[in-house]
């Protein structure tokens, strides 16, 4: 555990090196958060009474989303590894003294984990001094907040365990640009990230709901401004553990077999 | 006047000729071909049926009714598509300064833009073409447009003007490369983020939105005021070539690449 726990640490002190890169992500995030508000400010101008959550949780829900970007956004894998995994200078970390599975694991989690540090305070600052209804708002309860940082927390856990089986899946196909492509804009459809899952029509989202991609940021974004019932929140809060352990033990097992059946490219 | 006519000539055949290499080099991986461009009608496909859903639940938006968006959404994808299918050689400049190559560009005794542009030729694009054109169909027989001669030009006014300006942005886009070495992440904002946002009229983000879209970076001129024309809502003659003059965006992004070109400082080895 104590080397999986240093390799965390090395990551995360890395990810706060690039502040640069983090100043212009945060703008624009920024934009691209603002843009997002417009559009469904323009919406619920057409027709308030099909908003299916109110307009300041949809609000809170679009800023919760720039400023927790790196948490959740499952094309932000690290090319790094790809790269090692197609050149073969993957076989430098197959010597070492430890699990794969794990150490992609511990690693995903600290580069994820630092560039949300870095970008998440100064979008929430802003976010929280905006003028009412476009700033983000309380959330509903001191007990939604604290379950909306434990599901932050399971949700992240989820990104980095779904994005773990396609580095994974990397090693079986050698040129993974084509399935990332594929993954991206079904995890990003599913998960909630062009819309959120509400303003799908009730048969579709009660689906939607169930699969994996539903247990990243779907379920914190919308516990923090209050838009579930409590048995909607017990419902997705063990659907996130129950997925965790699921793709986790996938990913465990496939990696087990790419390494049975690796061949190392390059010389 | 014939020298210029002829060094025309010789820099759109030099084109054609790095876009026949590129297309062969492509080609030779014609299985990681199809699925990028798969991959790349799926990426568009999931967009269009995000504005499909918020369609179910919603008739309108700002007096926009589903197919009027769509046509919208698919002229933009048009534009976005075709500039980044011959433009894309930009977007990979950033490498292309780090690792020295442009020294290589500026020996040869060629424009450089040409020869830039000639380093990547993206095909992959042609699936989001191929979602772009199916939604225009789609919008153009649903919307009930009373189609005359002068609306197909401005059409085409707008495919010509979006093309362009999108290339003036990945020429901006590249010119940055040569003060910062990286590719700047904001300015994804101006070409990824108005492929995104454009699948909506630039009317609908609000006043300020639209005087930014149509003074700054002419957004607003190649979508929302050509749109309001085939739409029959404005009658006036201008709204149709306003397009073309968004065309002129492309005067700055080159004065700006120029400027940039004279202060490159050779990096790598």
């Amino acid at each position: 555990m104590k080397k999986y726990l240093s390799f965390f640490r090395l990551r995360f002190i890395m990810g706060l090196q690039y502040r640069g890169a983090a100043l212009a992500g945060i703008s624009t995030q920024f934009a691209w958060g603002f843009m997002e508000i417009m559009i469904f400010r323009a919406f619920y101008r057409a027709d308030p009474s099909s908003f299916p959550m109110s307009f300041s949780a949809t609000v809170s829900y679009l800023w919760l989303q720039q400023a927790f970007l790196a948490l959740f956004a499952v094309w932000m894998m690290e090319n790094e590894i790809f790269d090692s995994i197609i050149n073969g200078d993957i076989a430098y970390e197959l010597c070492r003294p430890a699990d794969l599975y794990s150490m992609l694991f511990s690693r995903s989690i600290a580069s994820r984990l630092s560039r949300a540090v870095l970008r998440c305070f100064p979008i929430l600052i802003v976010a929280v001094f905006l003028p009412q209804p476009y700033g983000i708002s309380a959330p509903a309860s001191p007990r939604h907040f604290i379950l909306f940082l434990i599901t932050l927390i399971l949700g992240l856990l989820m990104t980095v365990s779904l994005c773990g089986l396609v580095y994974i899946l990397a090693f079986f196909t050698i040129s993974p640009a084509g399935l990332r492509l594929m993954f991206n804009s079904a995890a990003d459809f599913f998960a909630g990230a062009l819309i959120p899952l509400p303003f799908f029509p009730e048969k579709m989202r009660e689906i939607m709901e169930l699969l994996p991609f539903a247990s990243l940021q779907n379920v914190p974004l919308r516990i923090y401004g209050g838009s579930m019932s409590s048995y909607e929140m017990q419902k997705a809060i063990f659907l996130q553990i129950f997925w965790l352990v699921v793709t986790t033990f996938a990913g465990k097992i496939l990696c087990h077999l790419a390494q049975r059946r690796m061949i190392v490219q390059g010389g | 006047m014939r020298n210029i006519g002829s060094k025309i000539y010789s820099s759109i055949r030099l084109y054609l000729h790095y876009v026949s290499i590129n297309i062969r080099c492509v080609m030779q991986y014609k299985t990681s071909f199809f699925l990028t461009a798969f991959g790349q009608f799926l990426v568009s496909f999931t967009t269009f049926l995000s504005v499909f859903f918020m369609f179910q639940r919603f008739s309108s938006v700002e007096g926009f009714t589903y197919s009027e968006v769509l046509l919208c959404f698919a002229v933009m994808l048009m534009e976005f598509s075709l500039a980044e299918m011959f433009a894309r050689g930009f977007d990979q400049f950033s490498g292309m300064v780090r690792r020295g190559e442009f020294d290589r560009v500026l020996v040869r005794p060629q424009n450089e833009i040409i020869q830039v542009l000639g380093s990547k030729f993206e095909l992959t694009r042609f699936g989001r073409m191929l979602q772009a054109v199916v939604m225009f169909v789609y919008g153009i027989l649903k919307s009930g447009i009373d189609w005359n001669f002068s609306k197909i030009l401005t059409v085409i006014f707008m495919l010509i003007g979006g093309t362009t300006v999108f290339t003036a942005l990945f020429l901006i886009y590249a010119a940055f490369c040569f003060f910062t070495l990286e590719s700047l992440e904001f300015m994804n904002i101006f070409t990824d983020g108005a492929r995104e946002f454009g699948r909506y009229p630039v009317g609908i983000y609000g006043e300020k939105m639209l005087l930014f879209a149509t003074f700054f970076v002419p957004y607003a001129l190649i979508q929302y005021y050509p749109l309001l024309y085939i739409l029959g809502r404005r009658t006036e003659r201008i709204y149709m070539f306003l397009p073309l003059l968004a065309c002129g965006f492309l005067i700055p992004a080159l004065l700006f690449w120029k400027f940039g070109v004279r202060h490159y400082k050779s990096s790598g080895s």
